[in-house]
């Protein structure tokens, strides 16, 4: 059953040094940021981290990075204008890098959270990334063996969600949040604002509560938030 | 695939010069047909948006979610949940849809978007692309979707200058930058030519200021005139 934390770091409470913990956003969009800082404050290191970018400035994941808690980003796309918290990390030797292609990561995850052992691929077939990777031929195409990705922890980004965790999310900051519910074994998801039961429309829900194990209210990221509902 | 050239000859557009980059745009968005669905690549790719009819013709695509995706915004319209790919704000048009990462690469690598767009450091004359890393010692590398997209849409096209700033083609026999895809790209369109990468080789569908054997001539990989290859 989803519980609904009264803080944030009540919410990342018991999180252990060594985790694998997947962080929704893409950019700072979805990004859950109050969850970082406060996972920041609990202190766990050594960590592997899964998210589509490695960090934006100085906030969220780029905070987390700076504060030296991550041993190892799994990401599609570490390199932006803004990241230059990992570049300096990763020029340094300080930290591990596996690139996955987006697509590949978002189903490795949802093959962890769907009970999939493993699935063949056609992303990456004869490129770099597929060097040392098992391959098929299936009706005359190259496909690439891809093996899920599980997280200890998700660490997630919706819009509004009820007492039983049931989750709606808003525009392009859903991205990667409804797979990484799925795919960890403690989901810890923060919205703009937690509603009682029944004030969601079931059919609205894009996760429903029984991937949620931890949901904490931080008010709306931005303004733009708090005209919709 | 379908050409929608104007005639089943090479087109040599003489008496001007090559195409600017809006041209470039306005060419690529000509071939792309009526109730398309697209996705523009990160970059100048992004400028074809500039000369489609997103209204009600072609319904364009971002990897981080959305179809339905309208003009960048601008001033009040800017929300910083709703981005494109390039994780710039954009804005909603009527219809639009939003749905996870994981459907969103499953309708790319399903076959079900019509079109993608997308910048390249090299093509080679079978269709395999290079864009996402030069392999430099030092170089960060980032891949994003460009895998994904590169054997996922039904027609590739790439948008590229032909000739690096040193003069070395970009359309070569084979590729020397690490691949993002083997044998993926339908069209390449340049300043100068518009390709089309066909099993049987590489043919010019049009030029802009220059003949075709002008261009044999300076590449490296074999072109081909289009009644030539006509019936391959």
């Amino acid at each position: 059953m989803t519980a609904v934390a009264a803080t944030p770091a009540e919410a990342v409470a018991g999180i252990r040094d060594g985790s694998t913990v997947l962080i929704g956003g893409f950019g700072m969009a979805g990004m859950p940021v109050e969850l970082i800082d406060a996972l920041i404050e609990q202190g766990a290191g050594d960590l592997t981290v899964v998210s589509n970018n490695a960090g934006n400035g100085d906030t969220g994941l780029a905070a987390l990075l700076a504060a030296g808690r991550v041993r190892k980003m799994i990401c599609s796309f570490p390199r932006q204008s803004d990241s230059y918290v990992f570049d300096g990390l990763y020029r340094a030797g300080k930290i591990e890098l596996e690139l996955v292609p987006q697509g590949t990561l978002a189903e490795r995850m949802r093959a962890a959270g769907a009970g999939i052992g493993a699935f063949y691929c056609p992303t990456s077939a004869g490129t770099p990334l597929a060097e040392g990777k098992e391959t098929r031929v299936i009706d005359g195409r190259e496909y690439v063996l891809e093996y899920p990705l599980r997280g200890d922890v998700a660490l997630i980004r919706a819009h509004i969600g009820d007492r039983m965790g049931n989750l709606v999310y808003r525009k392009t900051a859903r991205n990667f949040g409804p797979v990484m519910a799925t795919a960890a074994a403690l989901t810890v998801v923060q919205v703009s604002r937690v509603v009682e039961v029944g004030a969601l429309d079931p059919e609205n829900v894009v996760t429903p509560g029984i991937y949620v194990d931890r949901l904490v209210e931080v008010g709306p990221a931005h303004a733009a938030q708090q005209e919709a509902s | 695939m379908t050409l929608t050239a104007p005639s089943a000859r090479t087109a040599e557009h003489l008496g001007r010069g090559p195409l600017s980059r809006d041209e470039m745009a306005r060419t690529v968005a000509r071939d792309i047909p009526r109730g398309s669905y697209v996705n523009l690549g990160i970059g100048q790719p992004t400028k074809v948006a500039d000369y489609l009819d997103l209204g009600s013709g072609v319904v364009l695509h971002t990897e981080n979610g959305m179809l339905g995706m309208g003009p960048q915004a601008h001033g009040d319209e800017i929300d910083p949940d709703l981005t494109n790919a390039g994780k710039i704000p954009v804005t909603e048009l009527p219809g639009a849809s939003y749905f996870h990462h994981a459907d969103s690469f499953a309708m790319m690598r399903g076959g079900h978007l019509d079109v993608c767009v997308l910048g390249a450091f090299q093509v080679s004359g079978r269709g395999d692309l290079a864009n996402w890393h030069t392999g430099e010692p030092g170089a960060i590398p980032a891949v994003g979707g460009a895998m994904d997209l590169a054997i996922g849409a039904k027609s590739v096209y790439v948008m590229m200058s032909l000739f690096t700033r040193d003069g070395a083609a970009k359309l070569v026999p084979a590729c020397t930058y690490p691949l993002t895809g083997v044998a993926c790209v339908d069209r390449v369109y340049t300043e100068q030519a518009t390709f089309l990468i066909r099993p049987d080789g590489v043919v010019v569908l049009e030029t802009f200021g220059t003949t075709v054997a002008d261009l044999a001539a300076r590449l490296e990989v074999p072109v081909r005139r289009l009644e030539d290859a006509a019936g391959a």
